[in-house]
């Protein structure tokens, strides 16, 4: 995990370290991952795939777990969709 | 884009994590065509992930091994469903593909055990294990205040970690009591392996203080954490810091198991010395047939694999070794039972569902997990009760019900590639209770 990769997280341009997942671009970006039925942010809780806590839009992609999938440079992720 | 293949497998291995490689490595012996799918980007499962790039570590040995064995690894590969029996309907980015086997090995892993207070559902409030599995896919810890809370030998596992990822941790908290931790220190003298490792994390872990009977009751903040409210031996006690790392030991994953008609007993697969379930063909080892940790998740595996390839003479001398490793298994289920406590945590309004935001109030008024279900939409959202099922399960003894297909969301298109998409009559009649 040496070499950085860009993407962008809301419009924001974030570096992370190759092999990062997208839920590290999301926090290092400040934004929480998504919006919960009543109005609460929420972001990553388990890490792992199973809770779904960290879903957020990867390249147009909805509810895509962000903690599962790995940053590719010149991603588009939107969160609070 | 090409589609995800479908394939055929004489032994195929469900999770790639330290159970499933073993299986997988051991299964080939008999140079049968051998596959493991995991849903992870990568193979190691949650204990190794990350942790084959370090040349030489056990994890990178056993990678080596799976993949000079020949075995076939598709990652980023969920199962949903098993629309006939030695078929498995699966999804990966790609789309969806069918899985043919003739001898199953399920290895799916443990997850951690969340509990409810009030602020868990604030972001930076996350599983031990949750961010850690973070911080090894790329977060950068160094300097932050990370409060450690819970249960289990899992937390000070984390708690080396992220201080070697130079993380400041202002404390770690277990719920369970003195007497248990000093009868769980003396028996770890039974287990060379286990002392061991005890005495090196002691080590890593010199100048974190360490409170038993201790427990999170508030996670503070605006939009996300920033303070902790700790139950220390009675005193309340606040913790400014970035995250909270907490959780109550490990569960097993059962949901595919019981999906495919295998046992569950005490909440986990039965198996017989074989590691086979109550299902023929379809073995069971790791996590989800108890929860023991790496030896014998490593353990079961190979006996596993050698079991499902027909080796049957190299399984049964692995026996021995596996009973003593279940032994010290049994050990930590004792030592970090949940204490009563726990269970007057939650506030009405503090969210208990986090995927449909159900509030332990409306909870509080039913008496079976069904109803909840059907009134509130408690575990219906995405994680399937996956979260909040072992919770009310604690909070209200609620048991859960079957497992219904598809054992995870999926695309419509992935359910449509199904063989037969029509659902039998049974499943119909089941779907109007």
């Amino acid at each position: 995990m040496s070499e950085q990769i860009a993407l962008s997280v809301n419009g924001k341009i974030i570096s992370v370290p190759s092999g990062a997942t997208v839920a590290v671009a999301v926090m290092l970006a400040d934004e929480a991952c998504r919006t919960s039925i009543s109005g609460e942010p929420r972001g990553p809780l388990c890490g792992m795939g199973i809770c779904f806590e960290c879903r957020a839009v990867i390249d147009d992609n909805p509810h895509s777990r962000t903690c599962q999938i790995v940053c590719q440079a010149g991603m588009k992720v939107r969160t609070h969709d | 884009m090409t589609k995800e293949p479908s394939e055929r497998f004489d032994v195929l291995v469900i999770g790639g994590g330290p159970a499933g490689m073993a299986a997988a490595a051991c299964a080939t012996e008999n140079r049968r065509r051998v596959g493991i799918i995991d849903d992870n980007p990568d193979l190691g499962g949650q204990i190794w992930r990350g942790a084959s790039a370090n040349p030489g570590s056990p994890a990178a040995n056993w990678v080596a091994r799976v993949r000079d064995a020949g075995v076939r690894v598709r990652c980023g590969l969920r199962v949903l469903h098993q629309p006939e029996p030695g078929v498995l309907l699966a999804e990966g980015p790609r789309g969806p593909c069918l899985l043919t086997y003739e001898d199953l090995v399920l290895a799916t892993g443990g997850r951690e055990r969340f509990l409810p207070f009030s602020g868990w559902t604030l972001p930076n409030v996350m599983g031990a294990g949750g961010l850690q599995a973070l911080v090894k896919s790329g977060l950068p810890i160094s300097d932050k205040r990370i409060v450690i809370a819970g249960s289990g030998p899992l937390l000070f596992a984390v708690a080396a970690y992220l201080r070697r990822q130079g993380a400041d941790i202002p404390i770690l908290c277990e719920q369970a009591s003195w007497n248990s931790i000093a009868r769980f220190g003396a028996s770890l003298f039974t287990q060379p392996g286990k002392l061991a490792q005890a005495v090196s994390l002691k080590r890593e872990l010199l100048g974190v203080p360490f409170a038993a009977n201790s427990w999170p009751v508030a996670a503070e903040g605006h939009g996300k954490l920033s303070s902790v409210v700790i139950s220390r031996s009675g005193k309340l006690e606040r913790f400014e810091c970035d995250y909270l790392a907490c959780g109550f030991h490990l569960l097993p994953n059962t949901e595919l198991p019981a999906l495919l008609g295998c046992q569950i007993q005490h909440s986990c697969v039965w198996v017989d010395d074989l590691q086979q379930t109550s299902v023929p063909h379809i073995f069971c080892a790791g996590e989800p047939t108890g929860v023991g940790g790496l030896e014998l998740s490593l353990m079961e595996g190979q006996i596993a694999g050698l079991a499902a390839s027909g080796t049957l003479s190299r399984a049964k001398k692995l026996f021995n070794k596996r009973d003593k490793l279940r032994k010290f298994a049994r050990v930590l289920e004792r030592t970090f039972a949940l204490r009563p406590e726990l269970r007057r945590l939650p506030f009405p309004e503090t969210m208990i569902c986090r995927c449909e935001d159900v509030n332990y109030r409306s909870l509080a008024e039913h008496t079976s997990w069904r109803a909840a279900k059907l009134y509130t939409r408690c575990g219906m959202g995405p994680c399937q009760g996956r979260i909040c099922g072992p919770v009310t399960e604690f909070l209200f003894r609620w048991r859960p019900d079957s497992v219904r297909p598809p054992v995870f969301p999926a695309f419509c298109e992935s359910l449509a590639a199904l063989p037969n998409p029509a659902p039998t009559r049974s499943e119909l009649t089941g779907a109007q209770l």
